[in-house]
C-alpha cells in the first residue's frame, strides 16, 4: 500500500511495485538500533534527506518514509542489492558458512589479480548460464569483496529474497560461501568463481561454521598467535592453575604438578588468545582396529576401514581444550586442517578417549 | 604410593584437615572457599585433589575427614569416585569418609540415578550428604555442616567422637535401605 504523493503529481518516476516491496522488506529487516548507521553505510540517502523522516513514529511508518526517499532518489535494484549485503554484513551470524580452496594448476603462472576484471568476468559467466541473474559487489576489507547473487532461470525472474553470499579473499586461493537453499546452482558458482579468479580447480573444505571470523582463523592460520619472549616462564608461574594469586594458603592443592604440567601442554598448543568459534569439523580415518577378544570381527580385517568422524559443538575449539589430558598430538592435528589422517591408531585412541570424557 | 591412612600421623595443635576429592575443580574451590569463610575456633587446611591415590608428599597433614565429591550429572565423577576408593585404608571408613552428591536438583541433566550413590555410601557404610554446590546459599550451609563434622572427626569436640557420629547419623536413614 502506497501513500499517494499529496499535491506534486509529477514529482518523482513511480518505482516498480516488487522493487518497492523488496526495499520495504529488508529495511524491516533492520533492527532499529543499528538502522542510522546501516542508513549511513549504505550512503545512499543524503543527511538532509534523513533529517526529514520522524525516527520517533512507529516503525511501518518509518520505513514507508524511507522507501518514499529511494522513489525519490530513483533507487534501482542494485542499490537494494546493496543494502542487503550491508545488512548482511552486520548480521553475518546468521548465516552459515561454507569455506571453499580453490588451487591453480601446476604449470600457471601467477597473474596479478585485478579487482574489477574479476567482478566482470565472474557477473559475466553467470549471466551467460543463467540469463536472468542478479549479481553485486562490495569491497570490504583486507583485500576481499563480498559478492550477492540472486538465482533466477531461463524463465523466471530472480529470487531476491534467497540470495547467495560469497566472500572471497583475492590474495589467497579461499572463499566463504553462506549456504543457499538453492543449492543446484552450486556447481555453477564454484566455476564462476574458479575461472574468473583464474585458478584451475576448487574444492569444498570440511569446515562449517556461523562465525567468519572464526573460519578465517583458522584457515589463514591466525590462531596461536603466542611468541616465545625471554621472561615467558615467569608469566606461567603467574597464572599458574589460573588461580588468584592472593589465593587463600589454607587451601593446598594436591595435584599441582600434574596440574602444571597439563597447563603447560594445553598452553603450547592453544595459546593464550581465544580460540576461533568452530562448531562442527569432520575427518576422514583410515584405520585397523585392535581388539582385546582374540578374533574380534574388526580387528581380523587385513585392509584398513574407512571411517568418517564428525565433531560438533557450539564452540569446539574450547571443548577440546578443556579435555586437557587427552592425547596433545589429537588436538594440534585439529589445528592443523582437516586432512585424511593415515596415522591411525593413536588418533583412534585419542578420539575414543575424547569421546569417552567429552560429555557434551 | 602408598594407601592413605587415618592415623599414620600425629595431629597437629589445634588443627584440622579436610581432603576434597573430586573432578570438578571449579566447585571444590568454591566449597573450599566458602569453608574457610566460617568461623571456626579450630585452624582449618583444606586439601583439593583429583583423585586418590595422593602424589607422595611428607609435608602433609593427618587428614582428618575426606569428602569425595560426585557429580550426578557426570559419570566420569562417579567411576572417578569408585576408583579412588580403593586407594584407602579401611579404618578410614570408620566415620572419616563422607559421600557429597551435587547437581540433583536439575534432574533433566542427570545420568547417574540417586540410588546409585545412596548403594555407594551404603555399601561403604558411610553418611551420604546431598548438595547443589553451585547454588551459593546451599554451598554455604553446606560448608557449615562440613565445618563441625571435621571438628567432630578431628577430635575437638569433647565428648562426640567420629564413630559416634556415625551411629547418630545412621539413625536418621531410611530404614528401607536395608531391603537394598
Amino acid at each position: 500500500m502506497r501513500r499517494e504523493p499529496a499535491g506534486d503529481v509529477g514529482r518523482a518516476k513511480e518505482m516498480d511495485e516488487t522493487l518497492a516491496e523488496f526495499f520495504r522488506r529488508t529495511i524491516l529487516k533492520i533492527p532499529m538500533t543499528e538502522m542510522m548507521t546501516v542508513l549511513k553505510t549504505w550512503n545512499f540517502l543524503s543527511e538532509n534527506q534523513l533529517q526529514t523522516v520522524n525516527f520517533r513514529q512507529r516503525k511501518e511508518s518509518i520505513v514507508q518514509d524511507l522507501v518514499l526517499l529511494c522513489e525519490e532518489n530513483r533507487a534501482s535494484l542494485n542499490d537494494a542489492a546493496l543494502l542487503d549485503i550491508i545488512y548482511t554484513q552486520f548480521h553475518r551470524h546468521q548465516k552459515i558458512w561454507d569455506v571453499f580452496q580453490m588451487s591453480k594448476g601446476p604449470g600457471d603462472d601467477i597473474d596479478l589479480f585485478d579487482m574489477e576484471q574479476f567482478k566482470s568476468s565472474f557477473k559475466k559467466i553467470l549471466q551467460r548460464a543463467l540469463k536472468n541473474v542478479t549479481v553485486s559487489f562490495r569491497d570490504a576489507e583486507e583485500n576481499s569483496v563480498w559478492i550477492r547473487i540472486a538465482w533466477g532461470t531461463q524463465y523466471k525472474k530472480p529470487n531476491q529474497y534467497k540470495p547467495a553470499y560469497v566472500v572471497y579473499y583475492s590474495q589467497t586461493p579461499y572463499a566463504f560461501t553462506s549456504s543457499s537453499q538453492l543449492k543446484s546452482n552450486l556447481p555453477l558458482l564454484g566455476q564462476a568463481l574458479t575461472v574468473a579468479s583464474k585458478h584451475h580447480q576448487i574444492v569444498k573444505m570440511d569446515l562449517r561454521s556461523r562465525y567468519l571470523d572464526s573460519l578465517k582463523a583458522i584457515v589463514f592460520k591466525q590462531y596461536n598467535q603466542s611468541f616465545e619472549t625471554h621472561n615467558s616462564t615467569t608469566s606461567l608461574q603467574e597464572r599458574s592453575l589460573g588461580l588468584d594469586i592472593n589465593m587463600d594458603s589454607r587451601i593446598i592443592h594436591e595435584n599441582k604438578v600434574e596440574k602444571e604440567r597439563v597447563q603447560k601442554v594445553t598452553q603450547e598448543i592453544f595459546g593464550d588468545y581465544p580460540q576461533p568459534r568452530l562448531e562442527f569439523a569432520q575427518y576422514k580415518l583410515e584405520t585397523k582396529f585392535k581388539s582385546d577378544l582374540n578374533g574380534g570381527i574388526l580387528a581380523e580385517r587385513e585392509e584398513p576401514l574407512r571411517c568418517l568422524v564428525k565433531f560438533s559443538s557450539p564452540h569446539l575449539l574450547e571443548a577440546l581444550k578443556s579435555l586437557a589430558p587427552a592425547d596433545g598430538e589429537v588436538i594440534s592435528s585439529f589445528l592443523e586442517g582437516p586432512s585424511v589422517i593415515t596415522r591411525s591408531s593413536k588418533v583412534g585412541k585419542g578420539i575414543e578417549e575424547s569421546r569417552r570424557t567429552c560429555e557434551y | 604410593m602408598s594407601a592413605l591412612r587415618p592415623l599414620d600421623k600425629l595431629p597437629g595443635l589445634n588443627t584440622a584437615t579436610i581432603l576434597l576429592v573430586g573432578t570438578e575443580d571449579a566447585l571444590l574451590q568454591q566449597l573450599a572457599d566458602s569453608m574457610l569463610k566460617e568461623d571456626c575456633t579450630s585452624e582449618l587446611k583444606v586439601h583439593l585433589a583429583r583423585s586418590l591415590p595422593l602424589p607422595c608428599s611428607v609435608n602433609r597433614p593427618r587428614i582428618d575427614l575426606i569428602v569425595f565429591v560426585v557429580n550426578l550429572h557426570s559419570k566420569h565423577s562417579l567411576q572417578n569416585v569408585e576408583e579412588s576408593l580403593c586407594h584407602l585404608d579401611a579404618a578410614f571408613f570408620l566415620g572419616k569418609v563422607t559421600f557429597l552428591a551435587t547437581g540433583a536438583g536439575r534432574d533433566s541433566h542427570c545420568s547417574i540415578h540417586r540410588n546409585t550413590v545412596v548403594r555407594l555410601a551404603h555399601t561403604y557404610r558411610s553418611p551420604l550428604l546431598f548438595c547443589d554446590l553451585e547454588i551459593e546459599d546451599f554451598r554455604a550451609t553446606m560448608a557449615q555442616r562440613l565445618v563441625r563434622l571435621l571438628q567432630i572427626c578431628a577430635g575437638h569436640v569433647p565428648g562426640v567422637s567420629a564413630l559416634n557420629l556415625l551411629s547418630l547419623l545412621r539413625g536418621s536413614e531410611n530404614p528401607s535401605l536395608e531391603d537394598l
